[in-house]
C-alpha cells in the first residue's frame, strides 16, 4: 500500500466531494418539470417537440401506479427494440466485419441485460456486435435505463418530501428531461475528452497491422467442415501456423463509453471492458471514468437533502455510503497489494502484489479502487479481471453487490436502494425505543416496512436460489473456468451480479449457453422490476401521509448516531443473507491459499 | 386499457425519438469532433511505417519472443495479443493451471535474462494482463531484460537504458497510475529509424 496510492485515493475523495453539491443542484433543476437550465435555448424546443410526438401532457402528474406502469411499458418496448436489432444484425447496416445474427437466447439475455441497466455480457463484444448493434441497440439503453433509474429515485424522494399528495411526478417528463439535460450534454464533453486520451471513434473496418516479429503457434487441425481432426490416438492433430498480422478493433467507441460510465451501465465495447487500452487508454481516463460512475449517484444524495429540506440528512446518507466505500477500497487494496502467497513461493517479487488480470498503467491501487467503485455503484465495468483477484480482494466486489449496491449505487438505483435501508433503520430504531417510527415527520407503518422488506427479500431469494440451483446442475458446472471454492464463487458472483443489475463478472464462467442466458436474464428482470414495484408502492404510500411536527421522541435522521445505525443495518442484513454462501466461496478459498492448496 | 394504449404510444414514440437523438445525432457529433480535432487518436493511434504499412498501435501490445527484443507480458487474448479478441486468463488464486504457467514462465524468464534461481521475478513479467493487450511492462522488468537485448543487438547497455527511459510512460500528471515501458515502441526504436 504505497504512498502514491494514498495520494490518488485522497484526490478521488476530494474530487467526489467537490462535485456532489453542484451535481445535486443541477439535478434539482432537471428533475423539476419547470426547472430552468442554461441549455433551455437549445434543448427546450427539442423537449417540447418530443412531448408532442409522444402525446404527453407534461404538466399532468401521475400517481405511483401510473408512473410505474409507464416505466414498465417503456422498458418492455425498449427491450423488444433491442432484441429485434440483435436478431437482425446480419441484414442491418454498419456491419463492416459481416458479423452474424445473435442466437435467440443470447439476444434475450443481452436485451434484458441492457434494459435493466445490468450490462451483463455473455458475448465477446468485438467478435459479436456490429457497430449498429453497439451504437443503437445497446447504447440506447445505456441512456434510457439510467434515466429511468434516476426517475424512480426522484419519484421516491418526492414521495418522502410531499404530504397528502396522490401524485409523484410524470415518468415521461423525468425520462426526457434527464436524458436531454443531464446525460447528453455531459456525455458529449466526456466522449470528446476520452478521444483526446486515445479512445477510438470511427466507422472503419478493423485494421490489419503487420507484426514486427511474426511468430508460430500450434493449433488444432480443422477439416473443411470446421471440425477438429483427431489422430489415431484420439487426440486432436496439431499443426503449426505463422501469425504475422494483428487485427485491431475499430468502431464508435467513445460515444458509448461516456454513457456506459456516467449511466453506471458498465457494458464494455470490447470484451476486456475498461482494461482494454482503447477503452481506457490512460490513468487520467481511468480516474475520470471512476469519478463519472459515482457522479450522479453522489449528487442524488444532495438532491435528497434539498427536496426534503433536511440537508444534514442528505449528507448523513452520503457519509454512510462513504464509510462503507472506504472500508471496501482499503480491504481490496490491502489484499491485492499483499499478493498471492502461492505465486510468491514460486519466485514472484513480494512487493509487486497480485498482477494477474491487471494492467501495468493502472497498477494494484487503481485496479482495487476501480473494482470497489464499479460494484459499489451498480456499474459493472472492470479495468482488471475480478476472477483473478486474490480470495479476499475478490470478496469485496462480490459483497458490495450483495449489500444491494447502496454505496452510492447505480444512477437512481443506489439512492432508492439506500432509502429502503433508511426506512428499515428508522423502523429498527423505533422498535428499540418502543415508539412508532417516524421518517422526516411521517409515520412508518406496517405497509411501508412490508414493501421495504419485500424489495430486499426478492434480491436475496434470486441470488441464493439461482446459485443453489446451478451449483447442483450439470449445465451449471459445465460453464466453470475454475475448480474448488473458486468455482462456487464464479456462480455466486454471476447471479449476484445479474440480480444486483451490476454486470461485472468472475468472467471465466462460460455463460453463453441457453440455460445460463435464460436464468441470468430472469435474475436481471427480477432484480430490476420486482425491486422497483414495491419501492414505488412505498413512494406512493409515503406521499399520501401527513407530516407530523417533530417532537422529543423523533429520531434524528442526521448525525453520527444515524450514520452508524444506517451502516449497521446495511451490514447486518447483508451479512445475515450472504455470509454462509461467502464462507463456502471466497472465505474458505482465502485459508486454502494460505495453505498452498491448488485445484 | 385506455391508459395502457396511451402509455404504449408514449413508449414507442419516445423510443424512436430518443434513439434518433442519443444513438444517431450524439455519436455523429462526437465522431465529427473526434475526426477533426483528434484524427490520429480517434482512429486507433496507429504506428505507420515509411512504406505506409501499419505496424500496430501505440496503445496495444504485440507479441515478441526473439532475444533481441524486449518481451511483453504473457497474454490470454486469443493466441496471444489478438487485438480483436481481448481477454484475461480469468484463472483464480488457487488455480493449478495458473500456478503451473507462472512456474514455467519464471524459469524461462530467469534463464533468458541470466538471473539466479533465487532472484525474485517482476510480477508483471509472469502474469497475463486483464486485456491481454497491455502495451506496458514495469520499469524493473525492462531493466532486467536490458543486458540480454543489448548483447543481442550489439549495442551498449547504456544506449539500451536510455531507450528504456525514453519510452517510459507515466505516472500521468505526476501522480496518476504507475510508470510503464511501452514495449512495441521500444522494440521499433531498436529496429532503427
Amino acid at each position: 500500500m504505497q504512498t502514491s496510492g494514498w495520494i490518488q485515493l485522497a484526490l478521488y475523495m476530494v474530487a467526489l466531494a467537490a462535485i456532489t453539491k453542484p451535481m445535486g443542484l443541477y439535478l434539482l433543476r432537471v428533475l423539476d418539470a419547470n426547472g430552468r437550465t442554461w441549455l433551455d435555448p437549445v434543448l427546450g424546443p427539442l423537449e417540447r417537440l418530443t412531448y408532442r410526438l409522444m402525446g404527453v401532457k407534461p404538466e399532468r402528474e401521475q400517481d405511483w401506479k401510473q408512473y410505474t406502469l409507464a416505466m414498465l411499458i417503456f422498458s418492455l418496448v425498449g427491450c423488444v427494440f433491442t432484441y429485434a436489432i440483435l436478431r437482425l444484425q446480419n441484414i442491418l447496416p454498419l456491419n463492416p466485419q459481416g458479423l452474424g445474427a445473435l442466437s435467440p437466447d443470447l439476444a434475450f439475455n443481452t436485451a434484458v441485460s441492457f434494459t435493466t441497466n445490468t450490462n451483463w455480457q455473455s458475448y465477446v463484444g468485438e467478435t459479436t456486435m456490429s457497430y449498429l448493434s453497439q451504437m443503437v441497440g445497446l447504447a440506447f439503453h445505456n441512456f434510457v435505463s439510467a434515466a429511468s433509474g434516476i426517475a424512480i429515485a426522484a419519484a421516491l424522494v418526492r414521495g418522502i418530501a410531499r404530504h397528502s399528495a396522490k401524485t409523484l411526478g410524470n415518468f415521461w417528463v423525468d425520462l426526457v428531461r434527464v436524458t436531454y439535460y443531464l446525460l447528453l450534454p455531459i456525455c458529449l464533453v466526456f466522449a470528446v475528452f476520452l478521444v483526446s486520451q486515445g479512445m477510438i471513434q470511427n466507422f472503419k473496418p478493423y485494421t490489419k497491422a503487420k507484426l514486427v516479429e511474426p511468430y508460430k503457434i500450434s493449433v488444432e487441425k480443422k477439416n473443411n467442415n470446421g471440425e477438429t481432426v483427431l489422430g489415431t490416438d484420439g487426440k486432436p492433430v496439431m499443426v503449426e501456423q505463422t501469425v504475422d498480422e494483428q487485427t485491431i478493433v475499430q468502431g464508435p467507441m467513445a460515444s458509448q463509453i461516456a454513457i456506459k460510465m456516467l449511466g453506471t451501465n458498465g457494458g464494455g465495447y470490447a470484451n476486456a471492458n475498461a482494461a482494454h487500452p482503447f477503452e481506457n487508454p490512460t490513468p487520467l481516463s481511468n480516474f475520470l471514468q471512476m469519478l463519472s460512475i459515482f457522479a450522479v449517484g453522489s449528487g442524488l444524495t444532495y438532491y435528497l437533502g434539498r427536496v426534503t429540506r433536511n440537508q444534514a440528512h442528505g449528507w448523513a446518507v452520503w457519509g454512510a455510503m462513504m464509510a462503507l466505500f472506504l472500508a471496501g477500497v482499503l480491504a481490496c487494496w490491502w489484499a491485492e497489494a499483499a499478493g498471492n502467497p502461492i505465486h510468491q513461493k514460486l519466485g514472484v517479487a513480494l512487493a509487486d502484489g497480485n498482477m494477474e488480470g491487471k494492467e501495468v498503467r493502472f497498477g494494484i491501487f487503481n485496479s482495487a479502487l476501480f473494482a470497489t467503485v464499479t460494484t459499489a455503484a451498480s456499474c459493472g465495468a472492470v479495468n482488471a479481471m475480478h476472477d483473478s483477484f486474490t480470495a479476499l480482494g475478490g470478496l469485496v466486489p462480490l459483497f458490495n453487490i450483495e449489500l444491494g449496491e447502496v454505496v452510492v449505487g447505480g444512477v437512481g438505483a443506489g439512492l432508492y436502494g439506500m432509502l429502503v435501508f433508511v426506512v428499515l433503520a428508522v423502523f429498527i430504531a423505533g422498535l428499540m425505543v418502543g415508539r412508532t417510527p417516524e421518517y422526516l415527520g411521517k409515520k412508518i407503518q406496517a405497509y411501508d416496512v412490508k414493501m421495504a422488506m419485500l424489495s430486499l427479500l426478492v434480491l436475496c431469494l434470486s441470488i441464493l436460489g439461482f446459485t443453489a440451483w446451478v451449483s447442483v446442475s450439470k449445465w451449471g458446472l459445465a460453464g466453470l473456468n475454475n475448480a474448488g471454492p473458486h468455482g462456487l464463487s464464479e456462480m455466486l458472483y454471476a447471479y449476484s451480479s445479474g440480480t444486483g443489475n451490476n454486470g461485472s463478472a468472475f468472467a471465466g464462467l462460460t455463460a453463453n449457453t441457453p440455460w445460463y442466458n435464460t436464468t441470468l436474464g430472469l435474475a436481471m428482470l427480477i432484480g430490476r422490476f420486482l425491486m422497483i414495484v414495491p419501492i414505488m408502492a412505498l413512494a406512493g404510500s409515503l406521499g399520501m401521509k401527513k407530516i407530523a411536527p417533530p417532537s422529543a421522541g423523533t429520531f434524528p435522521v442526521s448525525g453520527l448516531t444515524f450514520v452508524i445505525l444506517l451502516v449497521g443495518t446495511v451490514l447486518l442484513i447483508g451479512a445475515l443473507n450472504f455470509l454462509p454462501a461467502l464462507a463456502l466461496g471466497p472465505i474458505v478459498e482465502h485459508f486454502l491459499t494460505a495453505q498452498g492448496k491448488l485445484f | 386499457m385506455k391508459e395502457i394504449i396511451s402509455h404504449l404510444r408514449g413508449a414507442v414514440m419516445s423510443t424512436l425519438v430518443l434513439a434518433a437523438v442519443c444513438c444517431g445525432l450524439y455519436p455523429l457529433i462526437v465522431f465529427g469532433i473526434a475526426q477533426t480535432v483528434f484524427r490520429d487518436r480517434a482512429n486507433g493511434s496507429l504506428i505507420v511505417g515509411k512504406d505506409g504499412i501499419v505496424r500496430g498501435s501505440k496503445l496495444l501490445g504485440q507479441n515478441f519472443t526473439g532475444e533481441k527484443y524486449f518481451h511483453p507480458r504473457p497474454s490470454a487474448a486469443g493466441n496471444g495479443y489478438d487485438a480483436a479478441n481481448s481477454s484475461g486468463s480469468n484463472l483464480g488464486p488457487t488455480s493449478q493451471k495458473l500456478s503451473d504457467a507462472i512456474k514455467e514462465r519464471i524459469a524461462t524468464y530467469r534463464r533468458e535474462n541470466g538471473l539466479k534461481d533465487t532472484d525474485p521475478v517482476p510480477a508483471d513479467a509472469v502474469t497475463a494482463s486483464g486485456s491481454g493487450l497491455d502495451p506496458h511492462i514495469s520499469v524493473r522488468n525492462a531493466e532486467l531484460q536490458a543486458a540480454r537485448v543489448a548483447k543481442a543487438q550489439g549495442q551498449s547497455p547504456e544506449e539500451i537504458r536510455a531507450l528504456i527511459r525514453r519510452f517510459t510512460e507515466g505516472p500521468q500528471l505526476g501522480v496518476l497510475g504507475e510508470p510503464g515501458v511501452n514495449v512495441l515502441r521500444l522494440n521499433l526504436a531498436l529496429e532503427g529509424p
